[in-house]
C-alpha cells in the first residue's frame, strides 16, 4: 500500500496543485504515482468490472444484435436496419406503443399529484400520523409479483372485492382485468397503490426543505393557507416536480412485471406494452434481433422525452438536475 | 446557534397557547386513504386464512366464516415454497454483502484516492445509470447461458452484485466526511486500507444501511432476471415461484394468497421495524436519475 502523503484535495475531481515541499527525484515521483494509481484501481476495479460487464458491454452487444437476424442457435445473419424498418411497419408494435402511452397517461399524472397531495397531508404533527404514514408506505415493499397476484384477486369479476363493493351499493359489476377497456386502468391503480409512497416521500423531503422564513413571510403578508401553498410552496417544489415526473415517465415506459403477473398482455392484447412485446419477441419467439431493435427504440424514445422535459424545465427556470 | 433559537422561539410557544389541540380536519382525509391503502393487504391476509369454499362463494363474504391454515398447508405440500424462500434469502444475502462491500470500496476510491483515469472511470459508471434494464435483457441472457449460470441462483444475484447507484451513494457520503479525520490517521502511520477499514467505514454505517436496504428490496422483489434466466423449479426465487404458480392455479385463491403473504411478509416486517431507514432509502434511491 502507498504511504499517504497527498495534499488535501480541495474538491473531488478538481485538479490538485501538488507541490512537494522536499525536492524529489523524478523516478521516485513516478513510482509513487504509479503505486497510488494501482491502489486507486484496486479499490474501484472489482465493482467497475461487474457494472461495465453487465451494462455497457451488453448494451453495445444489444445494438449489434439489433442489426442481426438470430434465434440463438443458427448462425446470426447481418441484416442491417431491417429489424428497425420491420418494427416501424408492425401493427402489433404500434399497438404496444399506444398501450404503453395509455399507461403513462393514466399513471404518471396520478402518481405525481397523489404524491404531492399525500405529502402535504402527511406533513403535519397530528395524532396517528405515524399510523397513516405506515399504511401508505408499506405497499412500497410489495413485489410486482405479489401486487399482480393480489390484483387478480381484488379485481376478479366473480369473487373480487371491487365488484363486491359495486354490487353492494347497487352498481353493475365490471370486467376489470378481463375487460380490454379497463385492464390498463386496473394495472395503473395497483401501480399507484404500490408506488405512491415513492413520490410521497420525495415530496415530503422537499416540503421539509422549504425554509420556514418563507412561509412565515407569506403569513405575515396576510396570505391564507391556500394562497401560501400555490404562491409559495408550489413554485418551490418545481424542480422536484420535474424530477419525479421524468422519473415516473421513465419507469412507466418500462412497464412489464405487473402486466406479466396480471394479464400476460391480454385481454385481446390490450395490456401488451413495449417491454412485454420485446420480451415475447425475444424469449417466446426467439427473435433476438427484433427484440433488441425494440429495446433500442424504447431507449431512444426515453432519452428524447427526458431531454425534452429537462429542456422545457430549463426554459421555465426550474433546474431539476 | 443563537439564530436558530431566535427563529425557533415563536414556534415552540405557539402550541402552549392551545394546550388542547383541536381535532384536525386532515384526519377526515387521511383516515380513509390510509384505510384504502391497507385494504389490499387485509384482503390478502384474510383470504390466505379462509377456507377455499368461502373464496368461491357468490357473493363472497367480507370476512372468512372460520380461520384456517389450509391455504398455507396446501401451498407447502403443492409447491417447493420453502426452497424458493431459501433461494431468495441466499440471493438477497449474497447481493447485499457484495453490493455493500464493492460499492463502498469503489465509492471510497472515487471520493478520496488520486489515480489516473479516476474522473473518466467515474463518469463511465454514472453513464450506465441511463441504460435501461430491457436493453440488457437479451444479451445478458445470452451471456449467462454462455457462462453456464442459466438455471442457477447465480442468474438471480449476479445482476445485483454492484450498481452505479451504490457507488454514487457511497462516494457522496465519503465526500461529506471531514478529511482531517483521515489525515490524522495517516499521520499516525495507517495506510490507505487501514484508514478505510478502521476510520472511514465505521462512520459510513448510515449510508451502508441505506444501500443494504436498497439491495434487499431490489434483489428480493426482482422478477425480470429470474424469469428470463431460470426455468428450473429448484432454482426459483420466491417471486418467480409464486408468479409461476399463479399461471397454473388461477382460482385457488387460498393457496395464491398464502404464497403472497409468505413472499411479502419478510419485507413488510422488516419495514415495520426499520421504517425510518426504509424511507431514507426511498428518498435516496430517487437519486438514481
Amino acid at each position: 500500500m502507498t504511504t499517504v502523503t497527498e495534499k488535501k484535495p480541495t474538491h473531488a475531481g478538481a485538479p490538485r496543485a501538488s507541490r512537494p515541499s522536499a525536492p524529489e527525484t523524478r523516478a521516485g515521483a513516478r513510482r509513487r504515482r504509479g503505486l497510488s494509481t494501482l491502489t486507486g484501481w484496486a479499490f474501484v476495479a472489482p465493482a467497475m468490472v461487474i457494472i461495465l460487464g453487465l451494462s455497457i458491454f451488453p448494451a453495445a452487444w444489444a445494438f449489434l444484435l439489433s442489426l442481426q437476424k438470430w434465434n440463438g442457435f443458427a448462425p446470426p445473419k447481418f441484416v442491417g436496419g431491417a429489424n428497425y424498418t420491420r418494427l416501424m411497419s408492425d401493427e402489433e408494435f404500434w399497438a404496444a406503443v399506444s398501450h404503453t402511452g395509455l399507461y403513462v397517461v393514466l399513471f404518471v399524472p396520478a402518481s405525481v399529484l397523489l404524491g404531492l397531495f399525500l405529502a402535504v397531508a402527511l406533513n403535519r404533527d397530528i395524532p396517528l400520523i405515524g399510523l397513516y404514514r405506515t399504511a401508505i408506505f408499506v405497499p412500497f415493499v410489495a413485489s410486482a409479483a405479489a401486487t399482480g397476484i393480489l390484483s387478480t384477486y381484488l379485481f376478479s369479476p366473480q369473487y373480487g372485492l371491487a365488484n363486491n363493493v359495486l354490487r353492494s351499493i347497487g352498481l353493475p359489476a365490471q370486467g376489470w382485468l378481463e375487460d380490454p377497456s379497463q385492464a390498463m386502468l386496473v394495472i395503473a391503480i395497483m401501480s399507484l397503490w404500490g408506488q405512491a409512497a415513492f413520490t410521497t416521500v420525495i415530496y415530503l423531503a422537499a416540503l421539509q426543505d422549504i425554509p420556514n422564513e418563507l412561509l412565515e413571510a407569506a403569513r405575515i403578508d396576510g396570505a391564507n393557507r391556500w394562497q401560501t401553498f400555490w404562491r409559495v410552496v408550489w413554485p418551490e417544489l418545481g424542480p422536484v416536480t420535474v424530477f419525479v415526473t421524468i422519473w415516473q415517465v421513465i419507469g412507466a415506459l418500462q412497464l412489464f412485471d405487473l402486466v406479466y403477473t396480471t394479464t400476460r398482455g391480454g385481454p385481446l392484447d390490450a395490456t401488451k406494452t413495449i417491454v412485454y412485446y420485446l420480451w415475447e419477441k425475444a424469449f417466446k419467439a426467439l427473435d433476438f434481433g427484433t427484440g433488441s431493435a425494440a429495446a433500442y427504440i424504447l431507449f431512444a424514445v426515453t432519452l428524447l422525452i427526458t431531454v425534452g422535459m429537462v429542456l422545457y424545465a430549463r426554459r421555465r427556470n426550474m433546474e431539476a438536475f | 446557534m443563537a439564530l436558530t433559537s431566535l427563529t425557533r422561539a415563536p414556534r415552540t410557544d405557539a402550541p402552549a397557547r392551545h394546550p388542547k389541540r383541536r381535532f384536525s380536519l386532515w384526519h377526515l382525509v387521511l383516515a380513509p386513504i390510509a384505510l384504502l391503502f391497507f385494504i389490499p393487504f387485509a384482503q390478502m391476509l384474510l383470504a390466505s386464512l379462509s377456507p377455499r369454499s368461502d373464496l368461491v362463494k357468490f357473493p363472497p363474504p367480507f370476512f372468512p366464516s372460520r380461520i384456517t391454515l389450509d391455504g398455507f398447508v396446501g401451498l407447502l405440500t403443492d409447491t417447493d415454497i420453502l426452497r424458493w424462500l431459501a433461494n431468495s434469502t441466499i440471493v438477497a444475502v449474497i447481493s447485499i454483502v457484495s453490493h455493500v462491500v464493492l460499492c463502498s470500496l469503489a465509492g471510497y476510491g472515487f471520493a478520496r484516492l488520486q489515480f489516473r483515469g479516476r474522473t473518466a472511470g467515474f463518469f463511465l459508471i454514472l453513464a450506465t445509470i441511463m441504460i435501461p434494464t430491457q436493453l440488457l435483457m437479451i444479451p445478458t441472457y445470452i451471456m449467462f447461458s454462455k457462462l453456464g449460470i442459466v438455471n442457477t441462483l447465480a442468474a438471480a444475484f449476479v445482476p445485483w452484485l454492484a450498481s452505479a447507484f451504490g457507488i454514487f451513494l457511497m462516494r457522496q457520503f465519503f465526500l461529506s466526511i471531514p478529511i482531517e479525520i483521515e489525515e490524522a490517521a495517516a499521520i499516525d502511520g495507517a495506510n490507505r486500507l487501514e484508514i478505510f477499514l478502521r476510520v472511514v467505514l465505521p462512520l459510513a454505517r448510515p449510508a451502508m444501511t441505506t444501500l443494504a436496504i436498497f439491495t434487499l428490496l431490489s434483489s428480493w422483489n426482482d422478477l425480470v432476471w429470474p424469469l428470463i434466466a431460470i426455468n428450473d423449479e429448484n432454482a426459483f426465487t420466491v417471486q418467480l415461484g409464486i408468479a409461476n404458480f399463479q399461471g397454473t392455479r388461477r382460482t385457488q385463491w387460498d393457496l395464491l394468497m398464502a404464497g403472497n403473504v409468505i413472499a411479502t411478509a419478510p419485507l413488510v416486517l422488516f419495514f415495520l421495524f426499520a421504517q425510518k431507514q426504509f424511507v431514507q432509502t426511498m428518498t435516496m434511491s430517487g437519486l438514481k436519475g
